[in-house]
């Protein structure tokens, strides 16, 4: 019982993002509004980046900047070793970090092709939008 | 539908759920992701781009290419929006709504072609709903200039502390971003016009991708700033931070402008008339 307790908590970031994944997941699927869909698309862009960025932590380590002397000190820190174990992992960061700016390039896409649909339609809810298409 | 979506999410989330006991424990140093390229990026990189936050050494110099399309893909959205919403020329409202700056009463003015700004004791507002708030409006004009001047150090220090052309031209954007919102969009457009935008948004891509270029013309490869090393008179790894640079304030330029064009275009409709 308490394999499967501790087995949890080690992962419990998955959890979290599962969770979210799930969310965005039913938004996108089950909501009739277009907005709400692009808020669903969003909190799964969120589920996802949660789960990047969970995946870079290290227990004991801290944030991939190296520390470095006064002064610059560009090359004088050959003298101490850098260990991999000290410095958290940076590639989901930059993974992230441009998802991230790009979630909301994308974002701004969709919210103007909403634009465009309620221009056309005066609706954003899609079985208004379908039946009005039918009638066309 | 609603029932379908529900049975298709639960499956879902029990399959990800099934699949988490693979998956290394949380903070864990010997997980997959920390043991194959990062320990080389995390031991190596300080020495082979003289760039102290890993991060950055990494999204601009080993992830170069990555970034250079991230960063158009930014450029993209931009242009996408633009292209659907503006509706170029005069502004699509017949009647416009003035406040008298010392009494505060509004006038509404049918038909204005030519008074389209602000004139005299008058001042231009929205049709809709704009409450004259002098204490957002003051609060906002004197922190507006220390979060760019903020934003401007993220970018500039970002390969020494943390942040980067992202994250300052995000700064940026939302600096007159909230501009726009604390006054309104006119104020904003006068600062920073649309032209301005379309501008900033194509220099910012063309800086990253002419550094690249640039390596590419002194004899090594696209986007390798080592051969930065001739013109700047250093050496190659001094010339790598020097890059970095380089492309970051490009980064930031782009993702400034493409922010400020996609807020004004979605906020107005297109008009860059009256917008949130």
């Amino acid at each position: 019982m308490s394999e499967i307790i501790s087995s949890v908590v080690a992962h419990y970031n998955y959890w979290i993002y599962i969770a979210l994944m799930m969310i965005g997941l039913y938004a996108v699927i089950g909501k009739k509004n277009l907005i709400k869909k692009i808020i669903g698309v969003n909190i799964f862009q969120t589920a996802i980046i949660l789960f990047y960025v969970s995946i870079g932590a290290k227990k004991g380590a801290t944030i991939p900047i190296i520390h470095h002397g006064p002064g610059g000190g560009h090359h004088e820190t050959t003298a101490s070793v850098i260990e991999a174990s000290q410095y958290m992992n940076p590639l989901p960061h930059v993974l992230m970090l441009t998802a991230i700016v790009v979630a909301v390039a994308t974002l701004g896409v969709a919210l103007a092709l909403a634009i465009k649909v309620y221009n056309q339609y005066g609706t954003l809810e899609e079985d208004e939008i379908l039946s009005r298409i039918r009638i066309r | 539908m609603k029932f379908l979506g529900i049975i298709v999410v639960v499956i879902t989330g029990a399959l990800l759920v099934y699949t988490t006991g693979d998956f290394p424990s949380w903070s864990d140093p010997a997980s997959p992701a920390s043991t194959h390229v990062s320990p080389h990026y995390i031991e190596k990189g300080m020495h082979e781009t003289a760039a102290p936050n890993i991060v950055t050494a990494v999204l601009a110099d080993y992830r170069g290419f990555d970034t250079l399309f991230e960063t158009t893909v930014v450029f993209c959205a931009g242009v996408v929006c633009f292209f659907l919403l503006r509706i170029p020329g005069r502004s699509p409202f017949t009647e416009c709504q003035y406040r008298h700056k010392a009494t505060g009463i509004t006038v509404r003015v049918k038909h204005d072609r030519k008074m389209s700004g602000s004139f005299g004791e008058f001042e231009r507002i929205d049709t809709l709903w704009t409450p004259h708030d002098l204490i957002i409006q003051t609060a906002c004009r004197i922190l507006i200039p220390f979060i760019q001047l903020f934003a401007l150090y993220v970018i500039a220090h970002g390969h020494h502390s943390p942040g980067g052309g992202f994250q300052g031209g995000v700064i940026l954007g939302a600096s007159i971003i909230l501009l726009a919102i604390s006054h309104d969009l006119r104020t904003a457009l006068d600062r920073l016009g649309e032209k301005a935008h379309a501008i900033l948004c194509s220099v910012g891509v063309l800086l990253y991708a002419g550094t690249g270029a640039l390596c590419m013309v002194l004899g090594l490869n696209f986007l390798d700033y080592g051969a930065l090393a001739r013109i700047l008179h250093v050496d190659p790894v001094m010339a790598r931070s020097h890059g970095i640079l380089v492309v970051e304030v490009g980064v930031g330029l782009a993702v400034m402008a493409a922010l400020i064009w996609i807020y004004s275009n979605v906020s107005s409709r297109g008009n860059y008339d009256e917008g949130l």
